[in-house]
């Protein structure tokens, strides 16, 4: 069986158990919608209070927010087994047993408890982003669907590398560190608001160390028709998703890294 | 005295056993260092744009607002006490029904040593980093600052403690909607988005939408942070201090009674789990 229909059936599997409780399923989904769905409350109350910040008003961040809670949606679902290889797999040598297959490791791993939840920040961010485009106005042509749809991919991927970062580290920790929680869930919370807002520091962190700026901010100015108030090239958010993709690539170098050090802690 | 007695050796045991996770208390500060920034550099942005908006409250006491609710962080009833739920699912919830203490008051205290272990080593750390680290870093308008006055910052403590018990009932509360539907997840990921909104942590109360205010004051969750912040920064003094801490200790009564009634009824229908 070749890679994907086997990552189909893995997936599908998972998917299967967790229809196996479905109240619990549609009461975590749920729980997910309101727990992420809540933070667009804050920043409603912001803006009704301000009006506006450094210019930017509450349709145009409603879709920096849209945007980057459906790519950790899908990175999230997809990352899980990244997520908790420390507790789940090094620790009780189950990653013995992965090794033993004769399928890459990556996919495996990103097959494992692809969670049905997760679709709860999914609708969320999808029905935000619905409403930053009746909201702002936002003429969606086919070229800047398109331009949406690369950068959630390069977004996914982003997210998705800093997961199998978390995951590497883990080879060396046997633990799975919550450290990585600052770029994963901290991501996610500063790439809510237009990056021009924070001080420079910060942006060059979130630009070029772990690029949200390029998966982000970069492709909806261009969907918005905005110029940068940094001075940025306009042509610039039509490529910059790229950029996802090759932190995804180099975290899979490290990866493989991670891998050669393992030591099985089974007996 | 007697009755009181295992009471406190519940939340001692439970204390001492809870300040042994290290590790965990040091990699959940650093994310709330990193998460109070992203909050105060948005905040500093937002009132940066419109002066209009800031008359409820100045930014140095919005930006203090956020230090303490990252610090007071573990405070809050986020879930159930775990120890309470895997009780109910392996059925050692039987031992705590035929101990000759008040089951309620045992689970209280156990559940109160576990939210002030939490809360403690992490608020000390918080203070050290906001309110010395940055300060001497140079970024001083990003500071915890310290209380409005003596009499504030003693007011503030007092609420804090009030704040701990009310965590506590609600926590109980959490615990006993465990133990009557033997799942934990689904009650914990519904409590959170509720919690995070009316407890101030998402935002400080006084800037949501001044329609809502006096309800958002009223309501019991406000006495988690809100209130403890209020006194802390001066915005209540003379009656209304007392008059918030005299709510916070009026939900309390009414949560605890109802989560005692609560629990009478969930023990009678419990079924044992294991053999």
């Amino acid at each position: 069986m070749g890679p994907f229909p086997l990552f189909g059936r893995l997936v599908a599997a998972s998917v299967r158990g967790q229809a196996r409780y479905p109240m619990s399923t549609l009461m975590l989904t749920l729980g997910q919608f309101l727990a992420t769905g809540i933070e667009m409350v804050t920043i409603w109350a912001l803006f009704d209070r301000f009006g506006e910040v450094r210019g930017w008003r509450l349709g145009d961040v409603a879709l920096f927010y849209g945007l980057v809670n459906v790519m950790f949606a899908m990175a999230d679902a997809l990352g899980r087994g990244f997520d908790v290889l420390g507790t789940e797999f090094l620790r009780t040598g189950a990653f013995d047993r992965l090794l033993l297959r004769p399928r890459t490791l990556a996919l495996q791993l990103m097959a494992h408890d692809v969670r049905l939840s997760r679709l709860g920040r999914l609708l969320q961010g999808l029905l935000v982003i619905a409403f930053a485009t009746s909201h702002s106005g936002i003429a969606w042509t086919p070229a800047t669907v398109a331009l949406g749809l690369f950068a959630v991919a390069g977004g996914v991927a982003l997210f998705l590398g800093i997961l199998v970062l978390q995951g590497t580290l883990s080879f060396w920790t046997v633990e799975s560190l919550e450290i990585a929680n600052v770029f994963t869930y901290g991501g996610v919370e500063a790439g809510q608001y237009p990056l021009a807002i924070y001080e420079r520091w910060f942006r060059s962190i979130l630009t070029f160390a772990v690029p949200l700026a390029a998966v982000a901010y970069y492709p909806a100015l261009a969907v918005l028709g905005k110029a940068d108030p940094l001075g940025a090239p306009a042509w610039v958010g039509w490529v910059s998703p790229a950029a996802g993709f090759v932190f995804l690539g180099l975290s899979l170098i490290a990866w493989r890294a991670g891998v050669r050090h393992y030591t099985s802690t089974g007996s | 005295m007697s009755a009181l007695r295992p009471c406190t050796a519940a939340f001692v045991s439970r204390f001492l056993q809870m300040l042994q996770y290290r590790t965990a208390a040091l990699a959940g500060f650093a994310t709330q260092c990193w998460w109070g920034g992203i909050k105060v550099m948005v905040l500093a942005a937002f009132y940066g744009t419109g002066a209009a908006g800031g008359t409820a409250m100045p930014l140095t006491h919005a930006v203090t607002y956020t230090w303490i609710a990252q610090g007071l962080l573990a405070l809050l009833p986020w879930a159930g006490d775990p120890e309470v739920a895997q009780a109910v699912r392996t059925g050692a919830v039987a031992y705590d029904r035929v101990r000759p203490v008040d089951a309620y008051a045992l689970w209280f205290a156990r559940t109160a040593g576990w939210i002030a272990a939490r809360v403690l080593p992490r608020l000390a750390l918080m203070v050290m980093f906001a309110a010395l680290v940055l300060p001497l870093a140079g970024l001083g308008s990003w500071a915890w600052q310290p209380p409005a006055d003596a009499v504030a910052g003693l007011a503030a403590l007092l609420s804090c403690a009030l704040a701990l018990l009310l965590s506590a009932s609600l926590v109980m509360g959490l615990n006993i909607a465990t133990a009557a539907l033997l799942n934990e997840r689904g009650i914990n990921a519904l409590a959170v988005p509720v919690v995070v909104v009316l407890s101030g942590n998402l935002l400080p109360l006084a800037l949501m939408p001044e329609a809502w205010q006096t309800a958002l004051l009223l309501q019991p969750l406000a006495g988690l942070l809100d209130i403890p912040v209020r006194l802390y920064l001066g915005h209540l003094q003379g009656n209304a201090a007392w008059g918030a801490l005299a709510l916070q200790c009026g939900w309390i009564v009414v949560l605890t009674c109802l989560g005692r009634m609560a629990m009478g009824r969930a023990m009678q229908r419990l079924d044992v789990q294991g053999g």
